[in-house]
């Protein structure tokens, strides 16, 4: 099978098991938890297959773009699809032990099968209209998902997710039916080439603004983030880990950078908006974690201060901060993910999420301890691990950017230092809190999770590691993707051809 | 330009009834009315007046029909994202339902048990 016949696998194979699911659940239920083990695997081995690949145009029923609708794969698509496909193939495994508890687990999977179908879509698609239809795919799965518990709070929570994100997506879909409106077309690449062109600068505003705020809140960017704290713990613990770990980033982040960087060109207007909420984002996520009491609601904050850091230095736009925001958000994807799978390792074992009910589980729950550990401080920057590098390169492209950004750009660096002091201070008080300290009564008889869960979080840890003592491999590895945000021109010509 | 404007000021209606309104149903409304708004824009995109079905049906006259036609690529899209709103609106109002079992209220001044 030719490569270029892989990337719709991507989209067809979680799309097909989802349906596929429940299905096989009337009959077995252990034969829904296969299909899932399978499919992510799959992903996961076709994923590997396609480093390194050129970049791939594929057009849906042979109509050539702009006329026909495409699928684009170059190497951001191939580094965005390797993270999904692995950390989902994780929290499959995962899920297999720690759903057990929870009734209607065939529904589960299938949620979630349709959701890394979005996310695989939204990143493959080189269409406006086909990223938002992928889009709400997987939003309309996690806002089920986070409500799968069905108890007060988590309907709750789902509810505001809903609405929030609801408003976003009609925000995003204005945003394209404007881009229709000036350009008349909706490729990605055609749109760029036509806004090369010279459109009036106006109306580009407004679909940017609208865009920003859409993709804004789907990335959960400080103005926009009211919905994370309460959606992202209120899930079970392995899809809190899928939408912190990957759908903010795919819905998020991705869309704004493709969009922006590829489509738009990126100026020195959206620099500024980037830095600002990005900074916003960074500082305003670690204060307030800083004061949360609750495990995963202190995760979330995180996630929200640490996505600042990826959009802030995307927002520098010079190639180092990119490599450095890039990075950071691969280390984030498998830093986060394994704090929220711990989380889910002590709620599972204790049956309790308050920090304030916790203490002391070194003892009872050693593999769990370590993990969550390592992740806390590659999550805080502490040497040798993968945090620590992409915040250092941030820190210095941040200083580096002098040229541009004046003064500001060592204020800026000085922000991003003490963000990650704040970072660790709550990181080490989660610790405290949880693990060391004096062992409560009630928690006497806690044992460790599991093999199967606890080698999941082992997996996610040696991967920590990995980031921080082979950085350099992984900075190769991100090196294309970066050129391919920096080089607008290259991006339309690959999909319409040398016009 | 009229009709843009009129779409926006309908969108922005719906706005004000997700933010200011306290029922879970009238919020509701309001999603739905953004998303409304959104698809008559898009539609008001593709429109001309005076237009005709975008249907070839004499391959001679081809290329004078085609010179009248409504842009047919929009409508395509409605049809999608009308699709997507019924998903959207399906899975709000189940949430409305379990929430009105869980609370016996349609107040969210009274559903609060999130810090939020």
């Amino acid at each position: 099978m030719s490569s270029e016949h892989i990337l719709p696998l991507f989209i067809a194979l979680p799309l097909g098991a989802a349906f596929i699911i429940p299905l096989a659940g009337l009959f077995r239920e252990w034969l829904a938890d296969t299909i899932a083990v399978v499919t992510t695997g799959l992903l996961v081995l076709l994923a590997f297959g396609r480093m390194g690949e050129d970049t791939v145009v594929y057009a849906l029923g042979g109509w050539r773009p702009p006329f026909g609708i495409n699928l684009y794969s170059d190497s951001m698509t191939v580094f965005f699809h390797l993270i999904i496909a692995v950390i989902s193939f994780l929290v499959v495994l995962y899920s297999l032990e720690y759903m057990r508890r929870y009734t209607g687990v065939v529904k589960y999977y299938c949620l979630l099968m349709l959701m890394i179908a979005g996310m695989n879509g939204v990143i493959a698609s080189g269409d406006l209209f086909n990223i938002f239809v992928f889009l709400e795919i997987a939003s309309i799965s996690s806002y089920a998902l986070v409500a799968f518990g069905i108890e007060s709070e988590e309907l709750e929570a789902s509810f505001k997710y809903l609405v929030l994100g609801g408003i976003a997506s009609s925000f995003i879909l204005f945003g394209i039916a404007l881009t229709y409106s000036i350009t008349g077309t909706l490729n990605l690449a055609h749109i760029g080439q036509i806004l090369d062109g010279g459109v009036s600068g106006s109306m580009v505003n407004l679909v940017s603004a609208l865009f920003i705020m859409g993709f804004g809140l789907k990335a959960a960017l400080m103005p926009f983030h009211a919905w994370l704290p309460d959606a992202h713990p209120s899930a079970p613990a392995p899809i809190s880990a899928m939408l912190s770990g990957l759908l903010i980033k795919a819905l998020g982040v991705y869309c704004l950078i493709r969009i922006f960087f590829n489509v738009f060109g990126f100026g020195q207007s959206f620099s500024t908006v980037f830095i600002t909420l990005g900074v916003l984002s960074m500082v305003g996520g670690a204060l307030l974690a800083a004061g949360q009491d609750d495990f995963k609601r202190l995760l979330a904050y995180s996630s929200i201060s640490q996505m600042g850091y990826i959009i802030f230095a995307v927002g520098i736009g010079t190639p180092l901060a990119i490599i450095g925001g890039l990075l950071h958000l691969l280390n984030h994807a498998f830093f986060k993910s394994l704090l929220f799978l711990c989380s889910g390792a002590v709620d599972y074992a204790t049956g309790t999420r308050d920090l304030k009910k916790l203490g002391g589980l070194w003892t009872k729950m050693p593999v769990t301890s370590a993990t969550c550990t390592i992740g806390s401080l590659s999550i805080s920057g502490i040497p040798p691990l993968g945090g620590f590098f992409s915040k250092l390169i941030i820190v210095i492209a941040t200083v580096q950017a002098y040229d541009t950004l004046g003064v500001a750009a060592y204020w800026l660096a000085g922000i991003t230092v003490l963000v990650s002091f704040i970072t660790l201070l709550y990181f080490v008080k989660l610790l405290k809190m949880a693990f060391f300290g004096p062992l409560p009564a009630k928690l006497a008889h806690v044992k460790e999770v599991p093999a199967l869960m606890w080698s999941v979080l082992v997996i996610l840890t040696v991967f920590c590691i990995g980031f921080g003592l082979a950085c350099p491999y992984f900075i190769d590895m991100i090196e294309p993707v970066q050129e391919v945000l920096l080089d607008k021109s290259t991006y339309i010509i690959n999909v319409l051809g040398s016009l | 330009m009229g009709p843009y404007i009129l779409c926006t000021v309908l969108l922005l209606f719906g706005v004000y009834a997700v933010l200011a309104k306290k029922n879970l149903v009238k919020i509701v409304i309001g999603l739905l009315i953004i998303e409304y708004a959104v698809n008559l824009m898009l539609i008001l995109i593709g429109y001309r007046s005076g237009g005709s079905a975008p249907i070839i049906t004499s391959v001679e006259h081809a290329a004078q029909q085609s010179a009248t036609f409504v842009d047919p690529l929009p409508q395509a899209l409605i049809v999608t994202s009308i699709v997507i709103g019924l998903g959207t609106a399906a899975m709000v109002i189940s949430l409305c339902l379990r929430l009105y079992e869980k609370y016996e209220t349609f107040d969210i001044l009274q559903i609060r048990r999130l810090k939020g």
